[in-house]
C-alpha cells in the first residue's frame, strides 16, 4: 500500500528558536577581565610614580583612587563596546576567551594585594 | 541616642549598600549553582523574568552604590590630613591608624587592598547581570559562558568580602566621626 501524499509532507513543526550566539557574552566576560586587570595595573603604576599619581587625582578629596578607578572603568567599557560590536553576531571560542579572562582576573587580584605589589615595586 | 552625619553616611555605605550587595551576590551564586543541575530550562512567566531582571539590576546597582559612596563620600573623610599641631587624631582615621605600629596594618594592608579590590565586585556583577539577563533561558546551551560567569561571581563575592571585612575592622579601630551637627534618633535620650 502506497503512502498517501499527505504522509510524504513534512510534519508541521514549531520552528526551532535560534540559539543566541555566544559573542556578546564573550565580549562581556573578556572586557570584565580587562577592566579588573587595568584597575590593578593603573593602581600599581600610580603607587610607584608620583607624576602618575598626580595625573590620576581627578577629584582631590579622593586622591589618586579617583583617577585609577575612572581610568579602569573607562577602559573596561570601551573594551566591552568594541568587542560587543565585533562579536555581536558571532560564535567565538569561549574556552580561549575564558582562559584569557581568568588569567587577567587572577593577575588583577594578585596585583591588588599590597604585599605582592610592594614586592613587585621593591618596597 | 545620637550619631554624627559622617558616621551615618559610613553606615549607609557599609551596612546598607555593602552588606546587601554581599548578600545579593550570594543569591546570584546560589542561582547560578542551581542552574548547573537543571534538567530542563526554567519556565518563568513574564512576571518571573521581570523579577529576575530586577534582582540582577538591583544587585549591580547596590555594588556601584557601595563603591561610589565609599570612594567619593567616606574615603575623603578617612584620608583627611590633620593640620600641623593637631594631637587628637580622632577626626583623621588614616592618620590615627598610621600613628601606631599596632594599628598601621589596618591601613597599609586593609585599606590599601580594600580600596582597589572592592571595584572588582561591581564590574564582575555587572557582567554577570548582563549575561544572565541576555541569556536568561538559554544559558544551559552555553556551559562555558556559565562557567565564566560563575568564576567571576565567586571572585566578586571574595572581593566584596575582603572590602566588607576590612571596612568593618577599620571602622572599629578608627571610626569615621564628626561632620557638624549630631543626628538625634530619639529626642528624649541623652
Amino acid at each position: 500500500m502506497n503512502p498517501s501524499p499527505q504522509q510524504h509532507e513534512p510534519i508541521a513543526s514549531v520552528p526551532a528558536k535560534p540559539s543566541l550566539p555566544n559573542g556578546p557574552a564573550a565580549a562581556a566576560i573578556l572586557s570584565a577581565g580587562v577592566g579588573c586587570f587595568a584597575l590593578s595595573v593603573v593602581a600599581v603604576v600610580a603607587d610607584a610614580s608620583k607624576p602618575v599619581a598626580r595625573f590620576c587625582t581627578f577629584y582631590l578629596p579622593t586622591g589618586p583612587l579617583s583617577g585609577v578607578t575612572s581610568t579602569a572603568i573607562f577602559l573596561w567599557l570601551v573594551t566591552w563596546f568594541i568587542l560587543a560590536r565585533r562579536w555581536h553576531n558571532r560564535t567565538v571560542a569561549v574556552a580561549k576567551v575564558n582562559a584569557v579572562a581568568f588569567l587577567l582576573l587572577f593577575l588583577g587580584v594578585l596585583l591588588t594585594f599590597p604585599l605582592f605589589a610592594d614586592l613587585l615595586l621593591g618596597k | 541616642m545620637e550619631t554624627s552625619f559622617r558616621a551615618l553616611i559610613t553606615q549607609i555605605h557599609g551596612m546598607l549598600f555593602g552588606v546587601f550587595f554581599l548578600l545579593a551576590i550570594f543569591g546570584v551564586l546560589v542561582e547560578l549553582c542551581r542552574s548547573v543541575y537543571e534538567t530542563r530550562p526554567p519556565e518563568l512567566t513574564p512576571a518571573g523574568h521581570r523579577l529576575q531582571r530586577f534582582y540582577f539590576v538591583c544587585t549591580a546597582l547596590l555594588g556601584w552604590a557601595a563603591v561610589l559612596s565609599g570612594a567619593y563620600l567616606v574615603y575623603p573623610w578617612y584620608r583627611a590630613i590633620p593640620p600641623l599641631g593637631v594631637v587628637n587624631l580622632a577626626q583623621f582615621p588614616q592618620a590615627l591608624l598610621k600613628s601606631s605600629a599596632a594599628t598601621a596594618g589596618w591601613h597599609n594592608l586593609g585599606m590599601e587592598w580594600k580600596e582597589h579590590i572592592a571595584w572588582f565586585a561591581p564590574i564582575a556583577i555587572t557582567m554577570a547581570a548582563y549575561v544572565s539577563i541576555k541569556y536568561s533561558s538559554s544559558i544551559r546551551e552555553h556551559p562555558q559562558v556559565r562557567k565564566a560567569v560563575l568564576v567571576f561571581v565567586i571572585v566578586a563575592l571574595f572581593a566584596a568580602g575582603v572590602a566588607g571585612y576590612f571596612g568593618a575592622e577599620i571602622d572599629d579601630h578608627a571610626p569615621i566621626q564628626g561632620g557638624g551637627t549630631a543626628i538625634h534618633w530619639m529626642g528624649g535620650s541623652h
